[in-house]
């Protein structure tokens, strides 16, 4: 497949904002339940703020996907078959939880809503927790709509979905120990533990999901797909003098070499490099945190490039020559 | 239940595009707008069309045979574009079972092509929805053309009668009956998309001719050598093809 670059964007930044929440979200839990020390500060709605950021820049980037992005509305409408359409709907709702959970943060409403049996429930928990339930519908959402793709047996895989919430958790992590870091609230060990801890995870999934990769053979061949069951096959015309959207869309024009470089520099940059940075962070964490973010996210940019990269499209076996 | 389908005889076809000059000219001049190109006239030409015609060499030179493949939208039973679609802009038709774009709901996204495998969908650069063959519906059903023209253009135009269009469900319609008589075939089967657009393999035109129906065995006045045959050694097209 060709990468589509607004949908590379869309990923990443989302992906990285519901971690970004994810974090401060459980450092909230884990405050609660006495397996953490207060902040300093509560950055909370600081960092929610920055993770809506981050989600609009991902849904604006999306819409240079779109040919007709004024109907983009439509795209809510069949939700009972289409993952892209559980994104749509689950994307807005991300950002509309998380947005009223920056605001009760910002607001201080600490009045409990409702009682849980004896246990007061404060707005911000109960709104982080849909929040909570959003951001991972939307994590498998988004990762659905690769995976549910069969021909394209390189996303065909439940590696898939675990990989894109691996991997947005683990950036997300990384975004929220620099936010720590920048605010100096205390949470900087946490975070930065977690995300060491997602990146290996994270590590782990992207290195099984290239080995199957690896492995797989194509299932359809020219044979298959013209119908005639004869060892040699040449294609003579493509039925297109200057190229088609068939030739545009799914065929890339990188080389090997390229590609390889490209797989080992987001390995490098997207896992190994943040985790080493980030165990060495020391007294003062803020250029560590940064360069970690910023390799890490920068390396996940290339990782979903690789991605689109990776996936052979069943229809390019109809495109074997220009003629 | 109705669907149709083309059947497509590889057996006939002389690739000669009339069928792709045909689609283009109809469908390009409907309510739906032109089927956009980019350099028509100069290098590099490309645009949207809904049926192209491939070429393939089959064999070891000089044992070759060319295939001219035509290829649009199969029309699948189950297709895979149909789901994925966020707008509800692809459907199936219930009633023929034709798979369609509504325009005025696609909003370009692309992604149900990613879900075709057999790359039967493309992009309108100018209108930037998404496009395919229709079968020609807009024509089929039209009351006021003589009912024998109430086909798609392609069909009219295959000067070898390589298309054939009907109802694939119906087992007396010639459609049907090609694909029993003559070993249809759908694409990738491996895939359990259904196409409803079946394709007729190369056949063998053979009679069988006996020494005895050409050289009288009992004339006096004639002796004849047997003549050189060709080499039977190597597999060709015809050997390796099932029917």
């Amino acid at each position: 497949m060709k990468p589509a670059i607004s949908v590379i964007l869309l990923t990443t930044l989302i992906g990285a904002a519901q971690g970004l929440f994810l974090a401060y979200y459980s450092a909230e839990w884990l405050v609660l339940i006495g397996m953490l020390e207060p902040p300093v500060r509560d950055l909370s709605a600081q960092a929610a703020t920055l993770a809506v950021g981050l989600l609009l820049a991902g849904l604006g980037a999306s819409f240079f996907h779109l040919g007709h992005p004024e109907r983009a509305w439509r795209a809510a409408a069949m939700w009972r078959t289409s993952w892209l359409s559980r994104e749509v709907i689950a994307l807005p709702a991300a950002i509309s939880l998380i947005g009223l959970f920056a605001l009760v943060e910002f607001e201080g409403i600490e009045s409990p809503w409702f009682y849980l049996g004896a246990v007061p429930v404060a707005p911000s928990l109960a709104l982080g927790f849909a929040a909570l339930l959003a951001v991972l519908a939307l994590y498998v959402c988004t990762a659905m709509i690769y995976t549910c793709l069969k021909f394209l047996r390189q996303w065909h895989s439940p590696l898939t979905v675990l990989n894109f919430f691996l991997m947005g958790a683990a950036s997300g992590f990384s975004l929220a120990a620099l936010v720590a870091a920048i605010g100096d609230d205390g949470l900087v060990d946490y975070f930065a533990s977690g995300a060491i801890l997602l990146t290996l995870f994270a590590l782990a999934g992207r290195a099984a999901a290239l080995a199957r990769n690896r492995r797989l053979r194509p299932a359809s061949t020219l044979q298959s797909a013209i119908g005639i069951q004869h060892p040699n096959i040449r294609q003579i015309a493509q039925g297109a003098m200057g190229g088609s959207f068939n030739t545009r869309a799914f065929i890339h024009a990188y080389g090997p070499a390229v590609v390889r470089l490209a797989r080992q520099f987001f390995l490098l940059a997207g896992f190994a490099l943040p985790a080493l940075l980030l165990a060495l962070r020391g007294d003062d964490p803020l250029p560590w945190c940064g360069l970690a973010f910023g390799l890490q996210f920068a390396g996940l940019l290339v990782e979903r490039w690789y991605f689109f990269i990776e996936a052979e499209h069943p229809q390019n076996v109809y495109y074997q020559m220009i003629s | 239940m109705t669907q149709l389908a083309l059947v497509i005889d590889l057996n006939t076809c002389v690739g000669c595009q009339a069928c792709v000059t045909s689609c283009k000219e109809w469908n390009t001049s409907g309510e739906a707008g032109p089927l956009t190109d980019r350099n028509p006239y100069a290098a590099e030409p490309t645009g949207t069309f809904f049926n192209r015609v491939q070429s393939f060499e089959v064999g070891v030179f000089p044992h070759t045979q060319t295939v001219h493949f035509p290829k649009s939208c199969l029309h699948c039973e189950d297709p895979p574009c149909v789901p994925v679609c966020p707008t509800g802009a692809s459907y199936k038709r219930p009633e023929d079972g034709i798979v369609l774009v509504d325009y005025d709901k696609c909003i370009g996204c692309e992604y149900c092509s990613w879900a075709c495998p057999y790359g039967a969908r493309e992009i309108d650069e100018r209108q930037r929805v998404m496009k395919k063959c229709t079968l020609c519906v807009d024509r089929i059903y039209d009351q006021s053309l003589p009912e024998a023209e109430r086909k798609p253009a392609c069909v009219l135009a295959c000067p070898t009668s390589a298309r054939i269009f009907g109802d694939v469900h119906d087992p007396d319609s010639e459609a049907s009956r090609a694909i029993n008589d003559h070993g249809g075939y759908p694409l990738m089967p491996e895939w359990g998309t259904r196409p409803a657009n079946h394709y007729l393999p190369r056949r063998k035109t053979e009679i069988t001719i006996h020494d005895e129906d050409l050289e009288r065995a009992d004339n006096p006045l004639k002796k004849e050598d047997r003549g050189p045959r060709a080499p039977t050694t190597r597999t060709t097209l015809d050997d390796s093809t099932s029917w």
